[in-house]
């Protein structure tokens, strides 16, 4: 197939007529072979992401016999430069002449996996994984396999990194000779002198557990992960906890107990708070890979350890896993656990020494109620709720704002609303501007739940508030937030409501003040409708076209070209038209360019 | 057996090289601040005031030069640091480069880090003997082809050319440090390292650069409080979640990453209870620590304070195990050290690769080494004087007090601006690099 291919192919490049003897069609092709080794890293990146355009006019055997070798010995470049070649050559197959020569990529690629460089090295093994299921079993045999056996010898730690990523995709396709020798390396590395490999080795433990027979796991895998998850180094031990999880899922209920628990249950005892942050932060991967009955005997009081930890980062890591852990429980029992066991240790983190920890329980705890239905929640849940919306640190106030949805289903948000207004409003008068911004980004939320009367009875004079706020970013988040609000409430509302209020701004004696008039406007406009843009807001943007500060000047314009798809088109030449003629014959330059490009967006020249 | 420190019972120290200037007068930034041999012995790394990172290479011991074992020839220059200017502090930031440190090999390449006060960047140290021959649009020698006379393709093809070594930066540690680095410890999980300053200990993935976990921060709340400074730390060779780090106060702490994210409590507190006779106006400023290195085993630790070199055992936190005196004979002298600033010297403490003995630095480019076998020890001199090619190296002695013997050197003639503060030893054999100055000094041993 490979050979008809070839100059179809080179056609289909748009080099015209193909050939050798076809002069100018060569050229662009020659600037691009000429740039792989150009002083500009950018043109180089630029000829090796057009990498498959050189080779298709090289054709297959030019391909495999003069780019490929040029390629493998090319690795001095910049990153992002073998980066970018090492996910060429994983597309590469039909380039050099389909699966029958697919091994001629492999000594590029191998070169590539030894670089130092962790994301070169990453994607030189991704790509070699992708091309390995494109050899046949033969040439996996004669060609992948001896390379990744190399690598996984090799002097340099890089390489035997590289290795770990590689026995999965080759094992379920070789020999039983060959496999019992990719067993063999895999262990070697599993033990070898350097952390990089033993880590490198435990990440990559679980997917090679499952391309494994069964007896080999219970034999091979698991003597494995007892040593990783018992060495020296805690950044290796940590990456054990992933693997355990994975061949939790592969082993029969019977086994997991004598198996793998041990290993487990001294992982969440771990004296390294990495390693239980680990078992934290998979807890719920764990609790599913192990099922009901271990989860119920085992894991739970583990959770309740971790819950406790002394370490803050695992509290926090366990504290953002109790809903997720608490809807996984077997269904008949749920209720009983959490309530005995769970809730009690969510109580004392909700006095917690450490912010994370609460902002992090703040983030899941509304996500119970849906769990306990709603006399536990308005019993249990309902304190702790109003406790963290009391809370000292802002983080914490909004993660239960942010979240008020799960409880509103349950129990309605009126529950809630006495205590929430005063968080509300401490929030939108936080000193810290970043804390105002997040409570505005809530409040379309907080609006649809509370409902129209209550907004404008406690939260409207907020939102109104933030458009005079000396932080020009919110200033610009509260106009965005006026949109959302009509969106929510309705045209007749926002005519009501907020923009006599937003026009009336349009008067400050501040100019930044008339400017968020403007702003609003272009964010009304479109959701308010024509009726009232015309009626209302674009008298008074012709007022403000007189204004005689520039910048107001020219966001009118600016204004005008936004609104203007929603006006109807007489408006626009009877009214909108002469405004802008005169903006464009201002004195100021930029008042000019504006009007100018609005009549040109509007097509009214 | 390595008993021999000198003396003549095993080996004797000889010259082997001298690197640098002879000029006497020395430009400011040529005086070099940091020596670092890396982990096979084979590199040499210097840095200087002057920002810039000298690379030796040991030469391939030939057999025709027998006697000539393997000296150290320049492998690479180049500028690690420039100076800068922190325009928010208003204040110069010196390129000066405080500490290097090897990484591991990981694969043809060398990798180093260096730090001057603010920021630390990871080098790659390369080679590169293949060179891309033949473009398509223009001669070898540049001149363009016409573009109608392509008929064919060329593809480059790599020729092989003469050794080049390059060195470029691959990533830039910066905006962690509000005060001075003095330290950095690259970890044995080969993966994260430390830095410290004076106030606080950061630690980082080799691999990421926009973030740090403070992981020790003894700034007190009101500075007028600060009592203390922490002045070296260190990574433990085999123990991961084990560092010390040392503190102008004289004490040593040893915190474990394993127990807490925040380190603020240490595991262990090494700390010599003071005698009360010996005190004096200078006890404080004498107790400083200025150097804290592990010994290669990970059993002991050692210490540099002004007058002299501490052996702990990791085990005994009350007392250390050993004390040398590096030179007693200046106690007598702390006032005017004071007046002339010399007493806030920092001096650098090494081990040999068996932890059999250890070396550290003294003022008239003398320096000491102690053997811990036999608790002999001995002075040596950098000298150009001396400089002839394996000449041996005599031992030198400070007349402390009573007649002055021939050969003796009165404390009162002591040169004090010529002070050894940095000095290296081979990881493996008995090679030492000894900063003095502007010059790098190389000695080896000499089997009788």
């Amino acid at each position: 197939a490979s050979g008809a291919q070839g100059p179809a192919l080179v056609e289909g490049v748009g080099l015209g007529m193909a050939g050798a003897d076809s002069d100018d069609s060569l050229y662009p092709i020659a600037v691009l072979i000429d740039e792989l080794r150009n002083e500009d890293v950018q043109l180089r990146l630029n000829s090796i992401k057009k990498l498959s355009t050189i080779a298709l006019a090289l054709g297959v055997e030019r391909t495999r016999t003069e780019l490929l070798p040029f390629l493998t010995d090319t690795i001095y470049d910049e990153d992002e430069v073998l980066l970018a070649l090492a996910e060429q050559l994983g597309n590469f197959t039909m380039l050099v002449g389909g699966p029958e020569y697919v091994h001629c990529l492999l000594p590029p690629l191998e070169s590539l996996a030894t670089v130092e460089e962790t994301v070169v090295r990453d994607k030189a093994v991704e790509s070699l994984r992708k091309i390995s299921h494109e050899h046949s079993p033969v040439d996996l045999e004669v060609h992948f396999e001896p390379l990744v056996k190399r690598l996984a010898s090799g002097d340099w730690f890089t390489s035997r990194t590289s290795a770990c990523g590689l026995f999965s995709v080759c094992y379920p396709r070789v020999s039983s000779t060959v496999k019992a020798e990719i067993r063999q390396h895999f262990r070697t590395l599993c033990s070898d002198d350097t952390p990089m490999v033993r880590r490198a080795a435990a990440s990559k433990l679980g997917e090679f557990a499952k391309v494994l027979e069964l007896e080999y796991v219970k034999s091979d895998i698991i003597s494995l992960f007892t040593a990783l998850a018992s060495d020296e180094q805690d950044s290796v031990r940590l990456l054990a906890v992933e693997a355990g999880v994975s061949i939790a899922t592969l082993l029969p209920q019977e086994d997991l107990e004598t198996l793998v628990m041990p290993t487990l249950r001294q992982a969440a005892e771990d004296k390294s708070w990495r390693v239980r942050y680990m078992v934290a932060d998979k807890f719920s991967d764990l609790q599913k890979a192990v099922g009901p009955e271990i989860t119920k005997n085992d894991l739970v009081p583990a959770f309740q350890n971790l819950l406790k930890d002394c370490e803050a980062e695992v509290r926090a890591a366990a504290a953002n896993k109790v809903k997720e852990f608490c809807e996984n429980l077997p269904e008949d029992s749920r209720e009983t656990i959490i309530m005995t066991h769970i809730l009690p240790c969510v109580k004392e983190l909700v006095s917690d020494t450490n912010q994370h920890v609460k902002s992090a329980l703040a983030s899941v705890i509304m996500g119970l109620s849906t769990i306990l239905g709603k006399d536990n929640t308005v019993e249990h849940l309902l304190p702790l709720f109003l406790a963290q919306l009391k809370d000292e640190c802002p983080e914490v106030r909004l993660n239960i704002i942010s979240n008020l949805d799960c409880v509103n289903e349950v129990i309605g948000i009126r529950q809630l609303s006495q205590s929430l207004l005063p968080a509300i409003v401490e929030l939108a008068e936080d000193a810290k501007w970043r804390v105002r911004l997040a409570i505005i980004e809530y409040m379309p939320l907080l609006a649809g739940q509370l409902g129209v009367e209550f907004f404008d009875e406690k939260l409207n004079s907020l939102c109104m508030a933030w458009l005079v706020d000396h932080v020009y970013a919110i200033r610009e988040a509260a106009t965005c937030n006026l949109m959302k609000l009509v969106e929510k409430f309705g045209a007749e509302w926002a005519q009501n409501t907020i923009v006599p209020k937003v026009l009336g701004m349009a008067n400050d004696p501040n100019y930044l003040h008339r400017m968020t008039t403007l702003f609003c406007i272009n964010a009304l406009s479109e959701v308010c409708g024509q009726e009232i843009t015309t009626k209302h807001m674009l008298p008074v943007v012709f007022k403000m076209s007189n204004d005689q500060v520039a910048n107001v000047r020219f966001n009118v314009a600016k204004s005008l070209q936004k609104i203007g798809p929603v006006l109807d088109s007489n408006c626009l030449q009877t009214e909108v038209k002469p405004v802008l003629e005169k903006l464009a014959s201002d004195q100021d330059m930029d008042v000019k360019y504006f009007a100018q490009e609005a009549i040109s967006v509007l097509s009214l020249a | 057996m390595m008993a021999g420190v000198g003396g003549g019972n095993d080996f004797q120290w000889c010259f082997s090289q001298v690197k640098g200037a002879i000029d006497e007068d020395v430009a400011e930034a040529d005086i070099i601040s940091t020596v670092e041999f890396n982990c096979s012995g084979e590199l040499l790394a210097t840095g200087d005031k002057g920002g810039r990172v000298v690379i030796f290479q040991r030469e391939q011991e030939s057999k025709n030069r027998l006697l000539s074992r393997g000296e150290y020839n320049v492998y690479s220059t180049f500028q690690s640091h420039e100076p800068e200017f922190d325009y928010l502090k208003s204040l110069e930031i010196e390129e000066k480069i405080n500490k290097i440190r090897w990484l591991p090999q990981q694969n043809a390449a060398h990798f180093l880090l260096s730090a001057n006060d603010k920021t630390i960047k990871l080098w790659k140290i390369s080679e590169r003997d293949k060179r891309a021959e033949g473009y398509n649009l223009k001669d070898e020698d540049g001149r363009l082809r016409d573009q109608f006379r392509i008929t064919t393709l060329r593809v480059p093809v790599l020729m092989p050319m003469d050794l080049m070594v390059e060195a470029s930066p691959r990533r830039i540690f910066a905006n962690a440090h509000t005060y001075h680095i003095n330290s950095i410890s690259v970890n044995s999980d080969y993966e994260t390292y430390l830095s410290a300053d004076d106030l606080r200990i950061n630690l980082w993935h080799l691999e990421i650069t926009d973030r740090s976990f403070n992981i020790v921060d003894i700034k007190p709340a009101n500075m007028e409080e600060l009592t203390e400074v922490i002045t070296a730390a260190e990574c433990h060779p085999h123990q991961c979640n084990v560092f010390v780090y040392s503190s102008s106060k004289g004490t040593i702490r040893l915190c474990d990453t394993r127990a807490a994210a925040l380190c603020d409590r240490h595991s262990k507190f090494f700390e010599e209870p003071e005698d009360p006779s010996s005190r004096s106006f200078f006890s404080e400023i004498i107790s400083s620590i200025s150097d804290v290195k592990f010994s290669h085993s990970g059993r002991y630790m050692m210490t540099r304070d002004y007058l002299s070199v501490k052996v702990w055992d990791l085990n005994m936190e009350n007392r250390p195990v050993e004390t040398y005196q590096v030179h007693e004979y200046l106690r007598s002298k702390l006032c005017s050290l004071y007046e002339n600033d010399c007493i806030f010297d920092k001096f650098e403490c090494c081990w040999n690769g068996s932890d059999s003995a250890i070396m550290t630095g003294s003022y008239n480019n003398f320096f000491r080494m102690f053997d811990r076998n036999t608790r002999r020890d001995i002075t040596l001199e950098a000298s150009r004087e001396n400089s002839k090619p394996r000449a041996m190296l005599k031992p030198r002695k400070v007349c402390t007090g009573g007649k002055r013997k021939k050969d003796e050197i009165s404390v009162d003639s002591l040169d004090f601006n010529k002070k050894i503060l940095h000095t290296a030893w081979h990881p493996k054999e008995n090679v030492i690099a000894v900063a003095a100055t502007n010059n790098l000094y190389i000695f080896q041993d000499k089997i009788n």
